[in-house]
């Protein structure tokens, strides 16, 4: 049985027992829980049909969130990759299209799969649905891979926060990316300790991101930092597939993060207090939205 | 915790906490009630108060009381299905000293005229806190399968139920016992090992003095 408790351990683990991490996840999950493997695969499948509906249905066109501050930005996104040219290349910029689709199908009151939270819901979906949109990775590696990414964010969640109140968004989007980044090493083949560099290096770059959402909604800036999370994730398992290899330990660097989100003041942790909550443009946006008087 | 946890649950946003768990108090509530609501009006207080429209957490509220599950595409239309169903829901915002910021209260009427007041907290991540039913204080967080059972307070009643309880071979792992005052209405919150029996609860809805019996499932549906 495995604690969570040290993402190198779960790689030393997988590579000894000849494993992929994700692999590794769901024989000690079906332990733990007394299931049989196949109906947590089936479970996870579904949750990957879930994020498939979500990145199609938030691109439309006319999608507006409940408040009708965003929306409509993941087609935009679309668009512009259907013409050709896109600086971060197809993958890329597939990845964020998708990253954007189902952060603002959440804005939305769409169906969406928390990954490991709802504010960041788009990251994880926008990294394994990329690759396997382009051919880069089959079904069966994308369910995989999600079991890697559910491994990882159980250390994170144990070892430091996913939630943003507690850590800031680096709990959330910055769990959401090492996450990511460890699935798309898993799903290219990388072996586990290159899975663990990736979500060593993808936490390292979003180390001390606060959490400031305007009038206290999930939306702005969050929409926008799952296309930035999902492309750290891609950067971060790029780097790590290349053999790149973080001089921080990645449980230290999961410690490093549950210490910089604990020395984060209140006003930056999910309250609308700082940051760009408290921006003129983003107390107008409250004010408009909410009235005065708060 | 388990990887589900964190892929997933499944859910309608934007918020685990102003949309996922809200839907979850008001379908508690309506569960209490135990028939379906004519009228409901809902204090919001706190963060909930603040925010509600942007996050919809109105919307879930009256989706959880319509019977919705968390992960309900319906929940977006709650407001006009509600209507259609001929639900009359009322919300104001409240201010209540100690609450937790994303508080609710509901008051229900139901359409044989039963009626209760519930109180819920949404504490994170989807997790509830059923703070108060009918003035009762309670401790209900549905993390675990829960029996809620409203009762007179007579003698003999907590044996009765945990006897039978017992009896059926499931184990209680929290009992909690709340009266207003003596001799009147009180209510049982009873954390179990696993779900209890169907045959069970009837059998316990039978003992006179019960006056009514809600189980409430453990949250791990994905």
């Amino acid at each position: 049985m495995l604690d969570y408790t040290s993402i190198h351990e779960l790689a030393v683990q997988a590579a000894a027992k000849g494993m992929t991490i994700g692999q590794l996840a769901l024989a000690d999950q079906a332990a733990q829980t007394e299931t049989a493997p196949d109906i947590l695969v089936r479970r996870m499948r579904r949750n990957l049909e879930v994020m498939q509906a979500a990145a199609r249905d938030g691109a439309a066109k006319d999608l507006r969130s409940t408040s009708g501050l965003t929306g409509g930005d993941a087609w935009k996104m679309r668009e512009y990759l259907a013409r050709g040219g896109a600086l971060c290349g197809p993958v890329g910029a597939r990845a964020i299209a998708i990253a954007l689709a189902v952060a603002e199908y959440n804005a939305a009151m769409g169906r969406i799969v928390a990954a490991p939270t709802a504010g960041s819901c788009g990251i994880l979906p926008g990294a394994v649905l990329a690759l396997l949109e382009q051919g880069l990775a089959d079904e069966d590696a994308a369910v995989d891979g999600l079991f890697c990414a559910g491994a990882i964010g159980m250390v994170i969640a144990n070892q430091a926060s996913i939630a943003g109140a507690e850590g800031g968004c680096q709990a959330e989007c910055g769990s959401a990316s090492a996450m990511a980044a460890a699935a798309l090493v898993q799903m290219r083949g990388g072996s586990p300790a290159m899975a663990e560099q990736a979500a060593a290096i993808a936490i390292k770059n979003q180390l001390g991101l606060v959490c400031d959402p305007v009038a206290g909604l999930v939306e702005v800036p969050c929409i926008k930092r799952n296309a930035g999370g999902v492309t750290n994730a891609l950067t971060a398992a790029d780097m790590a597939l290349a053999g790149i290899v973080s001089v921080i330990p990645v449980d230290e660097v999961v410690g490093a993060m549950r210490e910089v989100g604990e020395s984060l003041p209140c006003a930056l942790r999910e309250t609308a207090q700082g940051g760009l909550a408290a921006t003129p443009t983003g107390q107008r946006i409250r004010e408009r939205l909410f009235g005065k008087q708060n | 915790m388990d990887i589900f946890d964190i892929i997933g649950p499944v859910m309608i946003g934007p918020s685990s906490s102003h949309t996922a768990g809200a839907v979850r108090i008001g379908r508690v509530a309506t569960e209490i009630l135990g028939e379906p609501v004519r009228t409901a009006r809902i204090g919001l207080c706190g963060s909930f108060a603040q925010t509600y429209r942007g996050h919809g957490t109105d919307k879930a509220l009256v989706a959880g009381i319509l019977g919705f599950a968390p992960d309900d595409a319906r929940i977006r239309d709650s407001l006009t299905l509600a209507r259609q169903a001929g639900l009359d829901f009322s919300f104001e915002t409240r201010s209540l000293a100690g609450a937790h910021p994303n508080t609710a209260i509901l008051e229900l009427w139901g359409k044989s005229g039963a009626s209760c007041q519930v109180q819920g907290a949404s504490v994170g991540g989807g997790n509830i806190l059923i703070s108060r039913i009918n003035e009762m204080e309670t401790c209900v967080t549905g993390q675990r399968d829960t029996l809620i059972v409203l009762h007179r307070d007579v003698p003999g009643m907590i044996a009765a139920v945990t006897g039978r309880v017992a009896d059926s071979g499931v184990n209680i792992g929290n009992f909690r016992l709340s009266r207003p005052h003596k001799g009147a209405e009180a209510v049982m919150t009873i954390e179990t090992d696993g779900a209890v029996a169907p045959a069970l609860l009837d059998e316990l809805r039978a003992v006179p003095g019960i006056l009514r019996i809600v189980p409430i499932p453990a949250n791990n549906t994905n």
